[in-house]
């Protein structure tokens, strides 16, 4: 795609505001619309549009693959290690209360740690799959040719 | 309805994404930002962007099927009768003694500002009232993104003959 002048100067514009959005609705999710599903889903679209635009090759580099997996893993981690912190400090699993000492700083702790754990884990999700069934022509490109 | 009749499959992508932010603008209208925000962004956006990801590698037009299939017809028409049928018991829309609007929906609304000091209502019950399921979906986008790499990571076998599409290749 190195034809592509308006393509690649507009995506050049817009995938930093597309990121910017997704980190909006990420951390601004308890006082807007938003929150951790939404803002890996938006956030994994504007890498997909830097692999529709400069190829997935370049798109490894900047997130590779092996990253991808361990940030899917890390973000349900991360869920899970807000509820398990709050056993260990004497609640039920998922309470927040145990974790700070004000009430409302608690739940809010608790919430945006939360969200981002499942935000990192959708957006890492939906880049792997799409990573995955682009790769997936790549090589059936390559074994077609090897018939042909 | 177009979807469903539309053989190439590119153009009933393409539908479906204008159907999916169509629901978005209704959602908004209806001032359920949340739910508006994520179907224009799941239905609209990523959910397309697959699909074509998928079509990609898949055949572009679908198989036409000769012929109607008369057993799975009754089947709908009975299922879909049966559901027309019930809708009747159903309490009158909007009646305030709801079973939905008695349930837990009131503590929800009166409680969660004084109980965490979050103003987005939905985030509060969705990460912290709720937080249980909300791991258990989180759970099931790693499984699906584990299942797609368990299932793509494997290399493509070579093909015995050629295949007669023009360059297109179904798997």
């Amino acid at each position: 795609m190195r034809e592509h002048g308006i393509l690649r100067i507009v995506a050049r514009l817009l995938i930093p505001l597309i990121m910017l959005f997704g980190l909006y609705i990420q951390f601004h999710g308890d006082y807007s619309p938003g929150g951790g599903f939404q803002a890996g889903v938006v956030f994994a679209s504007a890498w997909i549009l830097f692999v529709l635009i400069y190829g997935l090759d370049d798109a490894l580099k900047v997130i590779p693959e092996r990253a991808m997996f361990v940030l899917m893993l890390l973000g349900v981690l991360l869920y899970a290690a807000v509820g398990i912190a709050g056993v260990l400090l004497g609640g039920h699993f998922l309470n927040f209360y145990p974790l700070l000492p004000g009430k409302h700083a608690a739940q809010q702790f608790g919430i945006i740690t939360v969200e981002l754990g499942v935000g990192v884990t959708v957006a890492t999700v939906m880049m792997l799959i799409f990573t995955q069934f682009a790769r997936r022509r790549q090589l059936l490109a390559e074994v077609n040719e090897e018939v042909d | 309805m177009a979807v469903v009749r539309m053989r190439n499959l590119f153009a009933s992508a393409m539908l479906f994404a204008i159907y999916s932010l169509l629901s978005a603008g209704l959602f908004a209208v209806l001032d359920a930002g949340d739910v508006a925000l994520t179907e224009a962004a799941v239905g609209a956006g990523i959910s397309t962007l697959l699909i074509l990801a998928v079509l990609t590698v898949a055949r572009r037009d679908e198989k036409p099927v000769p012929g109607h299939k008369l057993p799975a017809l009754i089947v709908v028409v009975v299922t879909g009768a049966a559901l027309i049928w019930a809708t009747l018991d159903l309490p009158e829309f909007g009646a305030p003694d709801n079973p939905v609007h008695t349930h837990v929906a009131p503590y929800y609304i009166e409680q969660s500002y004084p109980d965490m000091g979050v103003p987005n209502m939905v985030a509060a019950v969705l990460a912290s009232y709720r937080s249980i399921d909300t791991i258990g979906e989180a759970f099931v986008i790693l499984t699906a993104g584990l299942a797609v790499w368990a299932l793509l990571s494997v290399p493509p076998r070579r093909r015995r003959r050629k295949l007669p599409t023009e360059g297109e290749d179904a798997r």
